[in-house]
This record gives C-alpha cells, sequence and structure tokens, in this order.
C-alpha cells in the first residue's frame, strides 16, 4: 500500500516535471542559434554542399571519432561473447537449404547492394547518406549472403585488417592537421575545390570512404559470430 | 501529405503494440521490423534522409535479423 503511494507520488512529479519543463517551449519553434550558423556559414567554410555532412564530420568530427569507437567497442564485445560460448557448443542443428529463389536471387542482387552502399559513402558529402548508411547497407548485402548460402565465412584477418586500417586513416588525418600551423585536430588541410564536384570539401571525403570502410567491416563481423554461433556449431574449434 | 503521416503513425503505434502482444515470437520480431520500416517513412517525410537511411538498414534488417537468430536459439513461442 505504501509503496503504491510512493509509486503515485514519483509518478506524478515526473509528469508535472515533464509539463513544466514542455510548458516553457513553445512547440517547433527554433530556441538555438547553432543551426543557424552552420546554415550560412557551412557552405563556405567547408565546402561540402550536404550540409549534415559537414556538422558530421566537419565541425563534430572529433564526436564522430568517438561514435565509431563505441562501435568498434560494442563489436569486440560480441566477437569475445561469442568466442567465450564457442568453447562449449552443442550438436550442430540441421540447417534447412534455402529456396531456389533465395539462391538465385541473392547472387544477383549481392552486388548491385555492394555498388549502392559504395556509391552512398563515396557521395557523402554531396547527398545525403554517408559512411554509417553505406557501411550498413553493404553489412545487410553480406547477410543476404550468409542467409542464402549457409557455411559461408567472410574471412576474419581480412575484416580486422580493413576495419584497421580504415580506422588508422582517420586518426593519422586528424594528427596531421594537429602539425599544421593552424593547429586543429582534424583540420581540412585539402583545398576545397568547386562546390558540387566529387572532389571537393578537402578531407571529408576521404574520412567519409574511411568511416565506412570501418562500419561495413565492423557489422559483417558481428554478422559472421551471429550466424556463425547457428551455423558452424560443432565445426571448428 | 500531412494524411499520409498520420495514416503511418496510427499504423506503427499499432504494430508496436502488436509486436509487444504476439505470442508468436518470430511474428513479434517482423512486427518489429515493420515498425522500424514505418519510422524510416516517417524520418523520410520529415525530411530527414540521412536518419531514413540508417533506420532502413540497421533498424529493419540487422536488428531484426539479430532478433531472430536470438528467439532460433531460445523459445520460439511466449508461454
Amino acid at each position: 500500500m505504501i509503496r503504491k503511494i510512493v509509486y503515485s507520488i514519483f509518478l506524478a512529479t515526473i509528469v508535472l516535471a515533464l509539463v513544466m519543463f514542455f510548458a516553457a517551449y513553445p512547440f517547433g519553434k527554433n530556441k538555438m542559434t547553432v543551426g543557424e550558423y552552420y546554415l550560412n556559414n557551412g557552405v563556405a567554410q567547408t565546402g561540402a554542399s550536404n550540409i549534415v555532412t559537414s556538422v558530421v564530420v566537419d565541425y563534430r568530427g572529433f564526436d564522430t571519432l568517438g561514435e565509431v569507437s563505441v562501435l568498434f567497442g560494442a563489436a569486440a564485445g560480441v566477437a569475445i561473447l561469442f568466442f567465450v560460448l564457442a568453447e562449449n557448443r552443442r550438436e550442430r542443428k540441421n540447417i534447412t537449404s534455402p529456396n531456389f529463389v533465395v539462391k538465385v536471387g541473392s547472387r544477383i542482387i549481392f552486388p548491385f547492394i555492394l555498388l549502392f552502399g559504395t556509391y552512398i559513402f563515396i557521395h557523402g558529402h554531396l547527398t545525403p547518406g554517408g559512411g554509417f548508411q553505406g557501411g550498413s547497407i553493404i553489412a545487410s548485402g553480406f547477410l543476404l549472403l550468409y542467409l542464402a548460402y549457409p557455411g559461408t565465412r567472410v574471412s576474419r584477418k581480412k575484416l580486422s585488417a580493413v576495419e584497421g586500417l580504415a580506422g588508422l586513416t582517420f586518426v593519422l588525418l586528424g594528427l596531421y592537421g594537429l602539425m599544421l600551423p593552424e593547429s586543429s585536430f582534424l583540420f581540412n588541410f585539402l583545398p576545397k575545390g568547386q562546390l558540387n564536384a566529387l572532389l571537393s570539401a578537402g578531407i571529408l571525403p576521404i574520412i567519409y570512404i574511411a568511416i565506412g570502410f570501418k562500419v561495413a567491416a565492423e557489422f559483417a563481423g558481428i554478422v559472421d559470430d551471429m550466424m556463425c554461433e547457428v551455423i558452424c556449431r560443432g565445426g571448428e574449434k | 501529405m500531412i494524411y499520409i503521416s498520420w495514416i503511418l503513425i496510427i499504423l506503427m503505434l499499432i504494430l508496436a503494440v502488436v509486436s509487444i502482444q504476439l505470442k508468436n515470437l518470430i511474428a513479434a520480431v517482423v512486427a518489429m521490423g515493420a515498425t522500424s520500416l514505418i519510422i524510416s517513412l516517417l524520418f523520410l517525410l520529415l525530411q530527414a534522409p540521412d536518419v531514413a537511411m540508417a533506420e532502413a538498414s540497421i533498424g529493419a534488417a540487422l536488428t531484426m535479423i539479430i532478433y531472430i537468430i536470438g528467439v532460433r536459439e531460445t523459445e520460439r513461442s511466449e508461454k
């Protein structure tokens, strides 16, 4: 009984606080000035026609490095968990073979998914999308391959090499900015180029390509761990 | 255009409740994937194509497969 009263008081306090908080701000009105600053100066300062990319990679580039590191930590955690589970695997289950349409269809559509993902992260500074979106699209292509042909494995050593090289590119480009006279981490030292050209916006496309490879390798690694837990149980040790 | 988003929002809420209530867990996971697909359509209508792409590929494809593998390894239906 007392517990219920305490809960109701707690809930009422939260609802009251939320109502008071949201009453102070009119819905849908612009409360910040930093967004307008990006809209007015973003194209001139970074040379990228996609403002979202100029914020994510240039103004907030350090945050993006942290985000990529969090993703790396998550992928490493999944790998460690399934490595421990692999010690006591049970008997192999019977996997029903996928039907003909899935096999042939996935073989036809897989290169186009790779091409689409690559297009998205190469054009990240021009059109919507970027490294994270393109990388996850490529990883979903690998997922399709795993579903259609149970037993395929992507080489983990190659995935780790791609992931490490991409991360190293990102960090080294950032550190090179520190050595220049202007001296800031992830300083955009390459020429801006012409607006809307593929080779423009300085180091932004290079960083987004690195992020695309890194995210694709990480997600493909997670998918590989999970599918292997189902399919190659009792197989390799 | 505003009517389309209202229909999508109502459909999204129905699917979210359905995915909680279903006893068959595979069906519940499919309902959850459909919810994220509708969320990504709503992001597109709100002029955030970047977020819509991430939601469609991660929320609707990769997360769904991870849940399906989890359901496959445990119980297929809720008691």
